[in-house]
C-alpha cells in the first residue's frame, strides 16, 4: 500500500470534476463579469424624484434662459428653456457646463484670507468686521476717494449696489470694461443723458453684412444668434462676413470676404460710397435719423472710391460694388459690428463708419433692422443720502481718467497709495485685461484688495480676502440682457439648490457692511437682506419675474426720445493702429474666438476644455494658425514650435496652417493661459491678453485694440 | 569480471521482484485512486455548494428594523402608500425621510426602533441608509410603471410577501458584485435555475423567461427592442 502520484491525480480529477459540478466557477464568472461591467470605482449618480427649475444662465452676457434638471437636490443637467425669447431650448457648451461649475473644485468654500501667501479660512464675522474697520478707518482718515470697486457690468443690482455703497461711502471710483454699447452709444446725439443701446431685429433681416462679427462664435447671445443664422438658410437670407481668418461664421456665410485686419471701416466706406453715387441711400429717414450727412456724403464720395478702398482691404473692387448694390437694393438689410464675440468696444470711426450703412439705407428702428433703445434702467431705489465726508469725496476726480478701466493700472502705478481698498464683483480683471502683467503688477499694489468670487480665478488668488458669492445656481438675482437683442429683457436667476458652502449673497455682504457703518451709509441701504432689497428695486417686475423667470422691455420711441446718429467725418487714417514697429514686427496677431472657448470672467470649465479640437489646443501648447506662404517665408512647418513675440510679452507657441487665415496675420485663441481656476485649465495655453496692450480711441479713448504687431522665429 | 550475460542474469531475479509487487498491490492502488477521486470530488463539492457561498457573501444588519405588516394595517393604499409613483410616472422606491416625517415626526408607539429612528434620524432631518435587497446595476434599465400599471403585475411576483414580515432579515451581499443576495436566491437548487416561486431567484435569464412565458417574444413590448437592449439601453 503505497500513495504515489497516480492517487495525487485522481484527487485532482475528482477535485475538478466536483468543481465542474458545483456552482463554484459558474458563479465566479458570473460574478466576476456583473463586477467588470459595473466597476465599483465608476461613480452611480443617485437615483431620485426628477425634477425642472427654470432659471436663467449668468455665465455670459447672453443671459439664455435655463432649465435645471434635479434629481432630487442634485444638479444633473442644465438644458436650454423652450420658447424663452433668448435661446428657445438653445444651450451652448458653456451653459451646458454649468453643473460642474456649482460642484466642481474651483468653487471657494468659505470666506478666505490671505496670509502671506496662503489662504486661511475664516468666518463670515471676522471676514465682515475686518472690512468695515478698515473702511471706517480710511473714511476717518478723510481718504474715502480711495476706494475703488470693479464690477463685471454696469448693469443689474449687484453691481448697482457695489455702485450705491461706493457713491453713500464717498468715492466715485466705479468701474466696469467698457464694451461695444459704449461705441455705439457715443456714435450718437442723445436727447436726454442717457445711453444707447442697439438692437438688432436680425430674424427678420434679409441681407446681413457682418463686419468681423461672430455670428456663430459667439457674438451677442450666442444661442439666439445660432438660431438666426439657422433661419436665415432657410429663409434664404443672404450673410455677408467680413473677416481676415475664416471663423465658424465666415465658413457658413454666402460669402466671405477677407478683408485684410483693421481695414473693416474702408470697407463699409467703400461701400457706403457705391450706395452714394448709386442714390440707393434713404434720404428721408437720413434726415429723420441722422445729422452731419451732407458733409460726410462729399468726404465718402471725394476718398473711399471702390478702387482705392480694394487697394487697401485686399477685396476687390467689383466686389465691393456688388455688395454695395446688393445692400442698397435689399428690402431689410443690416449692418452688424463688433468683432468676435464683440466684446471689446469699437474705434468711434469704424462703428461709425459701418452704423453709417444702416442709416444710409434707412433701416433704423425698423423691422429687420437695427433699434436704438434706451438703456433699461428698471432699478428704483430710494435716493442715496450722502453726508460731507461723502460729497467731499465724490468730488474728487476718478482715479482711471474719464471712468475707463483700462486707465486704472495704469494710474494706480504712476500715483503712489491712489487706490487703498479695492472690491472686484462678477469680474477677473487679473485675466481679462489687456496687458495682464502689467495689471497685476498694480493690482498687487493696492494694499487691500476684496473679491467676492464664487470661484478661485486669477483675481480672487490676488486678493487679501475673499467673500465668496453664491453661485448662479444658489441665488437670487436680476439678470439684465441686452446683448443686440431686438428688446432687452430682464432674466431672473434663483436657488435652484441651497447653497453647499460657507457662501454668502454678494448683494447682502455689501448691505450688511453698509448698515454696519451705519450713518448716512447704512441709512442709503433700508434693506434687512437682498432679497428685500431686490424686490425693492425691481418694482413692478418682481412678480412677472418670480413667475416667468423673464420680463421683456419693450419700447416704443417717440419721436423727441429717438437718439440722432452723428456721421463721422472719417479723417485720412480711418484705421486702429497697431502698437509696435513696422520694421522688426511684420506680422499682426488678432484674437479668435469660439463658442468652445469662454474668455470672459468665467473660466472654461473641465468638460468645455473636452471639446478643444488640436488647432486651438494641444499638450498644453497654444496653437496659431497662419497661411502657408507666411510659414514657407519664416521657416516654419506644420506642428513645429515657434516663439511669438509682441511689444508687450514673447511666449513659445505651436504652429498650425491654414488656409483659412490672410498672409502675414497670426490667429490667436482667446480664452486660455489660465493660472488660477482648477488643474483642468490652469497652465492650458496662453493668455492672449497678455500679449496686447491697450490701444485708446482718439475721439472717445475707448481701449479699441483689436491685434497688435509680431514676430514669429522658430524656436 | 562478469559477462554481459551474466549481468542480465543478475537482473532477471530483481524484474521477476518489482512484476510481483505490481501484482500484488493492483488492487489496493487501484481503490486509492478511486478513494482520492471521491475524496477529491466530494471535497469539491462541499466547498462549491456549501462553503463558496458562504464565503461569497457577507452580512450586514438593516440601519433600522422595520415592521411591514404592522404598517400595512395602518396604510390605505397597501405598497403604494409608502412605495407610489411619482406624478411623471416614475417609481419612488424606498421612502425617504419625508414622507415618514408625515406620521413620525414624534414618537407614535413605544418601540424601541421608531424611538431610535426619530432620535437619529428625524430629528436631525437624515436621510435613512437602508440597505436595497433589490437593488440592480447602474446598466439595468427597469420600470416599474411598465410591470405594475401596464402588466398589471402584483409587487409579490417580484418581491414576494415582504408586506406580511414583522421583520427585516439580514443584508446578505456578494462580496464580489456588492449587490445582494436576493438576485441570485438562497436556495441551493436556484443555483441551478430552479425555483419555486417567481420571487426566490431574480436574475436576467429569470426576466427574460418571464418575458417570454408572459409576451410570448423576446423583445421589449415599448420599444421593440431586442435581446440584450430590452434592459441594457
Amino acid at each position: 500500500m503505497k500513495i504515489d502520484r497516480r492517487c495525487f491525480l485522481s484527487l485532482g480529477i475528482g477535485a475538478t470534476a466536483g468543481t465542474a459540478l458545483s456552482p463554484l466557477p459558474w458563479k465566479l464568472m458570473d460574478d466576476i463579469s456583473i463586477w467588470s461591467q459595473n466597476w465599483p470605482w465608476t461613480p452611480v449618480p443617485p437615483d431620485g424624484e426628477i425634477s425642472y427649475t427654470d432659471s436663467t444662465c449668468t455665465l455670459c452676457p447672453g443671459g439664455c434662459g435655463i432649465t435645471v434638471r434635479k434629481i432630487d437636490n442634485r444638479v444633473v443637467k442644465i438644458e436650454g428653456r423652450k420658447n424663452h425669447p433668448v435661446n428657445n431650448g438653445g444651450i451652448c457648451v458653456l451653459g451646458l457646463s454649468g453643473p460642474q461649475l456649482l460642484y466642481g473644485p474651483t468653487r471657494v468654500q468659505s470666506p478666505m484670507k490671505n496670509v502671506n501667501g496662503t489662504f486661511q479660512k475664516i468666518t463670515w464675522n471676522q471676514a465682515l468686521s475686518e472690512i468695515t474697520e478698515k473702511l471706517l478707518t480710511i473714511r476717518a482718515e478723510g481718504r474715502s476717494h480711495t476706494v475703488a470697486g470693479i464690477a463685471g457690468s454696469s448693469r443689474g443690482t449687484v453691481p448697482a449696489l457695489l455702485q450705491r455703497f461706493l457713491t453713500a461711502y464717498g468715492s466715485p471710483n466705479f468701474y466696469c470694461q467698457s464694451s461695444i454699447e459704449d461705441s455705439f452709444s457715443l456714435s450718437h446725439i442723445q436727447p436726454q443723458n442717457n445711453k444707447t443701446i442697439p438692437g438688432f431685429d436680425l430674424e427678420n433681416a434679409d441681407y446681413v453684412l457682418s463686419f468681423g462679427t461672430g455670428i456663430m462664435d459667439g457674438w451677442g447671445s450666442p444661442l439666439r444668434m445660432i438660431q438666426a443664422g439657422n433661419a436665415w438658410k432657410t429663409g434664404k437670407t443672404k450673410l455677408i462676413q467680413v473677416e481676415p481668418r475664416l471663423s465658424d461664421t465666415a465658413a457658413k456665410s454666402d460669402e466671405w470676404l477677407p478683408s485684410k485686419p483693421g481695414t473693416e471701416a474702408i470697407l463699409a466706406l467703400g461701400i457706403a460710397h457705391v450706395i452714394l453715387l448709386e442714390s440707393l441711400y434713404d434720404q428721408t429717414a437720413i434726415n429723420y435719423h441722422s445729422e452731419g450727412f451732407s458733409t460726410w456724403r462729399t468726404a465718402v464720395l471725394a476718398h473711399y472710391h471702390p478702387d482705392k478702398v480694394a487697394e487697401i482691404t485686399g477685396i476687390d473692387s467689383r466686389t465691393i460694388i456688388t455688395v454695395g448694390r446688393e445692400f442698397g437694393h435689399a428690402e431689410r438689410p443690416v449692418a452688424i459690428f463688433g468683432r468676435g464675440k464683440g466684446n471689446t468696444p469699437l474705434s468711434l470711426t469704424e462703428m461709425s463708419a459701418v452704423h453709417a450703412l444702416n442709416v444710409l439705407v434707412g433701416n433704423v428702428n425698423k423691422t429687420g433692422g437695427v433699434f436704438t433703445l434706451p438703456e433699461p434702467n428698471y432699478i428704483s431705489w430710494p435716493e442715496i443720502s450722502l453726508d460731507t465726508k461723502a460729497e467731499t469725496g465724490l468730488q474728487t476726480k476718478q482715479i482711471a481718467e474719464g471712468g475707463l478701466l483700462h486707465r486704472l493700472p495704469s494710474a494706480i502705478k504712476e500715483a503712489e497709495d491712489s487706490v487703498t481698498l479695492l472690491f472686484v464683483a462678477d469680474a477677473n480683471p487679473c485675466y481679462t485685461l489687456t496687458d495682464t502683467k502689467e495689471v497685476i503688477r498694480a493690482f498687487k499694489k493696492i494694499p487691500f484688495k476684496v473679491s467676492f468670487s464664487s470661484y478661485m480665478d486669477e483675481t480672487a488668488t490676488l486678493s487679501d480676502l475673499i467673500l465668496p458669492n453664491h453661485s448662479y445656481l444658489e441665488r437670487y438675482e436680476d439678470v439684465p440682457v441686452t446683448s443686440g437683442l431686438r428688446n432687452p429683457l430682464i432674466g431672473f436667476t434663483k436657488p435652484i439648490v441651497n447653497p453647499l458652502f460657507q457662501t454668502k449673497h454678494t448683494g447682502d455682504v455689501i448691505i450688511s457692511i453698509a448698515r454696519a457703518m451705519k450713518g448716512s451709509i447704512g441709512s442709503s441701504f433700508p434693506w434687512e437682506n437682498y432679497l428685500q432689497c431686490l424686490k425693492n428695486g425691481l418694482g413692478q417686475h418682481w412678480n412677472p419675474l418670480i413667475n416667468n423667470d423673464v420680463v421683456e422691455i419693450k419700447y416704443v420711441p417717440e419721436f423727441e426720445d429717438i437718439p440722432r446718429f452723428a456721421f463721422q467725418i472719417p479723417n485720412d487714417k480711418p484705421q486702429v493702429l497697431l502698437e509696435g514697429n513696422e520694421n522688426n514686427m511684420n506680422l499682426t496677431l488678432i484674437p479668435s474666438d469660439s463658442l468652445r472657448l469662454s474668455s470672459g470672467y468665467i473660466g472654461a470649465p473641465p468638460f468645455m476644455m473636452k471639446t478643444l479640437p488640436d488647432t486651438i489646443l494641444t499638450d498644453n501648447n497654444t496653437i496659431i494658425q497662419i497661411h502657408p506662404k507666411t510659414a514657407e517665408k519664416l521657416g516654419l512647418r506644420q506642428g513645429c514650435y515657434a516663439i511669438l513675440k509682441t511689444p508687450k510679452d514673447e511666449k513659445k507657441v505651436k504652429i498650425h496652417l491654414s488656409q483659412g487665415i490672410g498672409e502675414d496675420i497670426i490667429s490667436f485663441p482667446r480664452g486660455l493661459g489660465h493660472t488660477a481656476y482648477d488643474r483642468y485649465l490652469a497652465g492650458k495655453g496662453i493668455n492672449f491678453n497678455e500679449l496686447i496692450g491697450p490701444v485708446e480711441d482718439t475721439f472717445s479713448g475707448l481701449d479699441v485694440a483689436w491685434g497688435i504687431r509680431a514676430s514669429l522665429i522658430k524656436a | 569480471m562478469s559477462t554481459v550475460d551474466d549481468k542480465a542474469n543478475e537482473i532477471e531475479p530483481f524484474d521477476n521482484k518489482a512484476e510481483s509487487t505490481s501484482v500484488n498491490n493492483g488492487n489496493g492502488i487501484a481503490g486509492f485512486t478511486i478513494l482520492f477521486f471521491i475524496i477529491g470530488f466530494t471535497a469539491s463539492l462541499f466547498i462549491g455548494w456549501i462553503v463558496f457561498p458562504k464565503l461569497l457573501y457577507s452580512k450586514k444588519k438593516q440601519p433600522l428594523d422595520f415592521n411591514h405588516e404592522m404598517h400595512m394595517t395602518l396604510v390605505k393604499n397597501g405598497c403604494e402608500s409608502c412605495h407610489f409613483f411619482r406624478e411623471d410616472g416614475t417609481y419612488s422606491g424606498v421612502p425617504k425621510l419625508a414622507q415618514c416625517i408625515d406620521c413620525h415626526q414624534e414618537v407614535q408607539g413605544d418601540t424601541g426602533n421608531e424611538a431610535l429612528f426619530v432620535e437619529k434620524y428625524v430629528s436631525k432631518g437624515k436621510e435613512v441608509p437602508w440597505l436595497i435587497y433589490s437593488r440592480q446595476p447602474d446598466c439595468v434599465f427597469f420600470s416599474h410603471a411598465a410591470h405594475i400599471k401596464l402588466a398589471k403585475m402584483d409587487c409579490e411576483t417580484c418581491h414576494g410577501h415582504i408586506g406580511q414580515s414583522t421583520s427585516l432579515k439580514p443584508y446578505e451581499y456578494n462580496l464580489i458584485t456588492g449587490y445582494s443576495r436576493d438576485i441570485w436566491g438562497k436556495n441551493p437548487k436556484n443555483y441551478l435555475g430552479l425555483k419555486t416561486n417567481t420571487y426566490d431567484r431574480m436574475k436576467m435569464n429569470d426576466c427574460a423567461a418571464c418575458h417570454m412565458e408572459e409576451t410570448g417574444r423576446k423583445s421589449s413590448v415599448s420599444t421593440e427592442k431586442d435581446g440584450c437592449f430590452v434592459c441594457h439601453k
